[in-house]
């Protein structure tokens, strides 16, 4: 008979589970080394970086323009957002100021891609602890909002659309009674959504007390965007450090109050009616203001008209010198950030005064949220590591970058 | 926008942390509404230290690390630090220098959220952090050589990856270009795409 007296001494509890790279609750490409103890997770070690396509690197040999598309390819959720914070990093060098209806139109834009991104969170998160009807119903309310990118850009996903000094096409005025009418309905939409998650037993057990993210951990962690508010802080730099025209508009920051999963969803939840009211709000400015530039007009940022590319030498000389050499930005370096769907997001610009930025650092809010994995998951159960990991709205292509 | 309010404010706040601190800060300035601090090497961690815990600055979250390289400068690594106070509502930013010998120290104990910013810059640049946890690569691919951001880096790297039929395994091999990256110089000996251009002040005279 063989000898099993060690197997006794051994300790069988223990082991550890490779989870990823493909996997549906990954949200993308994660590896996770996760060591259980039975079922209790003891470390997390997340491998990350396969999708790592070098932008910061890419981003050195292009020219400003050329380099703005990439940031559609980061967080691909809600790309014009990241696009924004690259625009406003090179105005801020340049000290310019984008034309009033284009900052509307962005600001319109970016709260569109807020939406976009949390219907895209909430449907996933909720997927991940068993429910299937409700990203079905989200994504029905996010394809038409992937309409309006297109009717604006030309691009469902990549729209390429920000540009320095403004936006690259005004709006017909078409689309912007279509955008008002989808706000007025959308709302309802939410309370189906609701109606369907927020008081579900079974969603309230897989997510109350789980992941619970108090104000050291935030600190710790460097957590921001809706990590924050659900824990009951009031952070958002569209109110404490406003960009575009965020200081004029009148919108609520919703906050949870526990700092758990399920306060993190509601918030989402909040949001994304804070965010219809942004939008409707825009739509009334722009009315009021009436038709107007939506680029820097006359400066070497826009390209000419065609009209006058006809009938100008210099104006045909422009647009070739823009598409090719591109514009200059001043030597200096500069910091810039926006709220994020995800939290904030920066870009650290260093210009040397050529055509080219020298470096730039791209700050994805993804990329602390996954590093504390290993801080929120220890203690908790296997299963709870989708849970949690669906509520800090990871998105591989702006961690890998 | 920049007021001369934030201004005002800042360099109130840069004159105080250089007078506490007159060892770690070499100089400091405010450009485009934001305040750089020069800092020395050596003195990184105490600073940041002071910068987190000392009520007036109270820049809790630190947001960022990262690397630029200079390589025509004899310490041609730049560290970059960025720190912003939720409560004061405003940002820092903290320049050191290195090379690529000497480790900067590591702000893991200050910041648990430093580890993986600082293990990417090791993984771009190679720069050493000393007293890190776990300096392992962290973006880069499993088995990975070279400092894929330093500026003598070629963009397109020295191996791809393919899976080959034959033997049906992905392989890695030296890269092959069917045709060299073009990489145009655009800049023109004159002065290039400025904002305004030499004349176009008489246009609007006549």
């Amino acid at each position: 008979m063989a000898d099993t007296a060690h197997i006794a001494d051994m300790d069988d509890r223990k082991f550890t589970l490779n989870f990823g790279p493909q996997h549906p609750a990954a949200h993308g490409v994660l590896r996770m080394i996760l060591d259980l103890d039975g079922e209790i997770v003891t470390r997390v070690d997340s491998h990350i970086g396969l999708l790592h396509r070098g932008t910061e690197k890419l981003l050195e040999y292009k020219t400003y323009l050329q380099g703005m598309p990439y940031f559609d390819r980061l967080d691909y959720c809600s790309p014009m957002n990241q696009e924004h914070a690259w625009c406003l990093a090179i105005e801020k060098l340049l000290g310019v100021e984008v034309p009033r209806r284009a900052s509307l139109i962005r600001v319109m834009y970016s709260e569109i891609g807020r939406i976009m991104s949390h219907l895209l969170n909430v449907g996933t998160g909720v997927m991940d602890v068993g429910a299937l009807t409700p990203i079905t119903w989200c994504f029905e309310e996010r394809e038409k909002l992937c309409v309006f990118y297109e009717r604006a850009s030309g691009s469902r996903m990549h729209a390429a659309y920000f540009r320095p000094g403004g936006v690259h096409q005004d709006l017909p005025q078409r689309l912007i009674d279509d955008i008002a009418t989808w706000c007025e309905q959308f709302p309802e939409k939410l309370d189906q959504i609701e109606g369907l998650v927020t008081e579900n037993r079974i969603f309230k057990q897989r997510n109350v007390d789980i992941g619970v993210v108090d104000q050291r951990t935030i600190l710790d962690w460097g957590f921001s965007g809706v990590m924050v508010r659900g824990s009951g802080l009031a952070w958002d730099l569209r109110r404490s450090q406003p960009y575009e025209c965020y200081s004029e508009l009148d919108f609520k920051i919703p906050v949870g109050r526990h700092g758990d999963n399920y306060d993190r969803y509601v918030c989402r939840m909040e949001e994304m009616r804070e965010s219809v009211k942004i939008i409707l709000q825009c739509i009334d400015l722009m009315a009021k203001d009436g038709p107007g530039p939506v680029l820097l007009a006359g400066s070497k940022l826009s390209p000419p008209r065609r009209g006058e590319m006809k009938n100008s030498m210099e104006a045909l000389i422009h647009h070739f010198k823009l598409y090719t050499e591109g514009f200059h930005v001043p030597e200096g370096e500069c910091y810039a950030a926006v709220e994020a769907p995800k939290g904030e997001f920066g870009v650290y610009l260093v210009a040397d005064g050529t055509n080219r930025p020298y470096r730039a650092k791209i700050r994805a809010p993804g990329y602390p949220h996954l590093q504390a994995m290993d801080h929120l998951c220890k203690g908790h159960q296997l299963a709870d590591v989708s849970a949690v990991l669906g509520t800090l709205d990871i998105v591989f292509g702006e961690i890998d970058r | 926008m920049v007021t001369m309010m934030d201004t005002q404010a800042l360099s109130e706040l840069a004159a105080h942390i250089e007078s506490r601190m007159p060892d770690a800060v070499r100089s400091w300035q405010i450009r485009v509404g934001e305040l750089t601090l020069l800092a020395e090497r050596d003195h990184i961690i105490p600073l940041l230290r002071f910068l987190r815990d000392d009520q007036q600055c109270n820049f809790e979250t630190f947001i960022d690390v990262c690397g630029v390289d200079y390589p025509e400068r004899s310490e041609r690594f730049e560290v970059v630090y960025h720190l912003l106070s939720m409560r004061m509502n405003h940002r820092i930013r903290v320049r050191i220098r290195t090379d690529e010998e000497t480790a900067v120290p590591s702000v893991v104990s200050l910041w648990p959220v430093a580890n993986w910013f600082e293990r990417e810059a090791f993984d771009m640049y190679g720069i050493q952090f000393a007293d890190h946890p776990d300096l392992r690569r962290i973006l880069t691919d499993y088995g990975f050589e070279g400092w894929p951001l330093r500026k003598d880096f070629p963009l397109t790297g020295h191996y791809e990856v393919r899976y080959d039929d034959l033997e049906k395994r992905v392989i890695y091999e030296p890269v092959k270009l069917a045709q060299e990256y073009r990489n145009f110089d655009f800049l023109s000996p004159w002065e290039g795409m400025t904002s305004v251009i030499p004349g176009d002040e008489k246009a609007k005279e006549s």
